[in-house]
């Protein structure tokens, strides 16, 4: 209430008051802009700030979900954790992830938007279809992958067998699980980098691809990288950083169809600290690996921005 | 340098013809401006010409040879337009570069990693960067070089796209509509630039716009446009004063021409307002359209009368707009002396010399006349 009545007298103070008495007023147009700033600042504190560093003290706990009490034990957490061989392999794992669907989904996404921009019918029909996977749920989706992906039943290896081809059982095979959870990532991701790269692909002026064409680039792939590859650098950055974001928190999949199996051969950062934070409540210990995970999720982040500032002057 | 032929070109975009069947020659080494208001199909006849859009039936040829179906890209032609079409993130020298590398360097040699590594790049860049450096001289862009386009003003960023067009010697020069986006004191700046990098250069030039003036400045032909069919082709001078349609004679000219009710008279004479003109024409008796520019009206005597209900005074010289009492017609006149403006509401007497007098049919059609006595041709026509 006061914050309100104070934004009030700022705002009132006629402007030539304001110019004649400067340090006065000026202190009060300071607090002003404080109690402006007030609930969007709160928020972030009560919502984002706050339980990031609620996450962080955890970490150097040995609290249990639901114990009365819990007491600091420093960086004991983090040295079990890099000691523990699960952790590595669930870090490999993800970063595998990471490195197989991210240039996969951009890449689909990229190629997908320019066949859809390059027809001339049917196009809102295969925007849909592509964007179907984005809007479904996932772990429903996923129990579909299951049946699809089934050893004895499943459509993949049927069609597989129809081509005289081996069947394979992609996800109780060590060698092939994390692989074929790769390719539902991609699945899933393909049509939401396809939106943005549409919606990049509209914004570039008509006239750069006639004056390409009259300058000589008469192929696609030469008005391709001439034209539309520089254009879109700006959205590529942006698809890159979020398909990388969003492959280091891959977790339904896991969860539904392996659950980290089989012999950890598809156990992934954000699967291990469920199953330490929510089967185990060793909510120190997971709090712990949220804050490795945070380190690259921010990594990421700080690529995305370095390169933004970089960017290229487009008028 | 080359000579374009267009045969019979019709256009037509979802049922509406845009180009009903343009006959049209133009020579090598000329500057002709295809002039027209908005929606007349001059630029859909530029990117005919171009290639970028297919006409639907009708020949070009280009240089003697047609090149109907042949990509823009083989059709050595050059284009600028009316946004400059600069690639953003190229700086100068590479926006420039792009014709030159596309046509001297192969696929692979353009390649981003591979290609400076292969034998005989080095020199054709060599080659390119020569070129480049002439041009920037030429142009006075040398200092430019290494922005990029949005850290360019508007003036500097077309000396950028002629620059990219003039670099690979073009059989001609395409400009869709390249001053329109600039403000008015550089537009009239660089239509001097343009007319004269027209005479350095003696390529044929191909201008599309729909500023008069600009026509009217630069051109050695003008070909007017309206409604998608070309209505009338000449000199400035050609066109300006001697109109085939009142269409052309109100498009052309700034203030516009005046334009008042006439009658042609069973014996082939002609009354404007009232009076005769010693003036004498072999169309039949009707209504017609009598047409007098504005610098041709000569204030103060005369058969006519009307009262300053205007005044625009530009220094140099004065339009003054006057009401005609009874016919509700306005009327432009130009006065060249400043000095001895009418007052405002005063009542002014006007006239105009016969040979100032375009006279069109119903149609709009021009009428061709024959003075009464022409030895007195220069006097001020009188009842």
């Amino acid at each position: 209430m006061s914050d309100g009545s104070m934004t009030i007298d700022a705002a009132i103070v006629p402007a030539g008051a304001a110019r004649r008495s400067l340090p006065v007023h000026g202190s009060r147009r300071t607090y002003a802009a404080y109690a402006l700033v007030a609930p969007a600042a709160a928020l972030m504190l009560v919502m984002l700030l706050g339980p990031l560093a609620g996450v962080i003290a955890l970490s150097f706990t040995d609290y249990q979900l639901g114990a009365p009490h819990f007491s600091w034990i420093g960086l004991a957490n983090y040295q079990d954790l890099f000691a523990d061989k699960v952790f590595w392999t669930a870090l490999r794992n993800t970063l595998t992830y990471v490195v197989v669907v991210v240039p996969g989904a951009v890449i689909a996404g990229l190629a997908i938007a320019l066949l859809i921009q390059s027809g001339t019918s049917l196009r809102s029909l295969y925007r849909t279809i592509y964007f179907l996977p984005v809007m479904a749920t996932l772990i429903a989706m996923a129990v579909v992958w299951e049946f699809m992906l089934h050893p004895q039943f499943g459509l993949v290896n049927g069609l597989l067998r129809g081509a005289g081809l081996p069947a394979f059982a992609w996800l109780q095979d060590r060698s092939t699980a994390l692989y074929a959870l790769c390719a539902i990532g991609i699945w899933q991701a393909v049509g939401f980098n396809m939106v943005l790269f549409l919606a990049g692909l509209v914004s570039i002026p008509k006239q750069l691809y006639e004056a390409a064409e009259i300058d000589g680039a008469s192929s696609g792939w030469a008005r391709f990288r001439l034209v539309t590859w520089p254009m879109l650098g700006p959205v590529t950055t942006f698809v890159v950083v979020i398909s990388g974001i969003r492959s280091f928190q891959v977790f339904d999949t896991v969860h539904v169809l392996t659950k980290g199996g089989p012999s950890k051969s598809t156990e992934v950062l954000i699967h291990t600290m469920y199953t330490e934070g929510f089967e185990f409540f060793r909510s120190g210990y997971a709090a712990a690996i949220t804050v490795v995970f945070l380190v690259f999720v921010l990594a990421l982040t700080l690529i995305k921005s370095r390169l933004a500032d970089r960017g290229v002057h487009y008028t | 340098m080359a000579q374009i032929e267009l045969s019979t070109i019709r256009k037509s975009f979802d049922g509406t013809d845009v180009l009903k069947g343009i006959d049209f020659r133009i020579e090598d080494g000329e500057f002709i401006s295809l002039v027209g208001p908005s929606g007349c199909g001059k630029s859909t006849l530029l990117r005919i010409i171009a290639g970028l859009e297919p006409q639907n039936s009708g020949q070009v040829h280009i240089d003697g040879r047609p090149v109907d179906g042949i990509r823009p890209s083989a059709r050595n032609l050059a284009m600028v337009f009316q946004s400059y079409a600069l690639y953003p993130h190229l700086s100068t020298f590479d926006n420039i570069a792009v014709p030159l590398r596309m046509r001297r360097l192969s696929a692979i040699e353009r390649l981003p990693l591979l290609g400076p590594l292969l034998p005989g790049r080095r020199a054709k860049e060599r080659g390119i960067r020569a070129d480049i450096t002439a041009i920037a001289e030429q142009l006075d862009i040398a200092p430019l070089l290494r922005r990029k386009p949005g850290q360019l003003s508007g003036g500097q960023r077309q000396r950028v796209a002629v620059g990219r067009a003039m670099v690979r010697e073009p059989l001609a020069f395409l400009f869709d509509e390249p001053l329109s986006n600039l403000d008015a004191k550089l537009r009239v700046h660089m239509r001097a630039e343009l007319a004269e990098l027209h005479r350095r250069l003696k390529a044929t030039f191909v201008y599309v716009t729909h500023d008069q003036a600009e026509a009217m400045t630069m051109s050695s032909r003008i070909a007017v446009m309206m409604g998608g069919e070309l209505i009338q082709v000449g000199t400035p001078a050609e066109i300006y004063n001697d109109p085939r349609d009142i269409r052309v004679a109100e498009f052309i000219g700034s203030p516009k021409i005046n334009i008042l009710p006439g009658r042609v008279r069973k014996d082939g004479g002609i009354d404007v307002l009232g009076s005769a003109l010693r003036l004498a024409c072999g169309a039949t008796a009707g209504e017609c359209r009598v047409g007098v520019r504005p610098e041709r009206i000569d204030l103060g005597t005369g058969p006519f009368s009307g009262s300053v209900v205007h005044l625009e005074n530009l220094g140099a010289e004065a339009f003054v707009h006057l009401a005609i009492e009874g016919a509700g017609l306005r009327l432009i006149a130009r006065l060249a002396d400043v000095r001895h403006l009418p007052a405002m509401g005063s009542p002014v007497a006007f006239g105009f010399a016969s040979d100032a007098v375009q006279v069109f049919d119903p149609a709009g059609k021009r009428i061709p006349l024959r003075a009464e006595q022409s030895e007195r041709v220069r006097e001020p026509a009188h009842v």
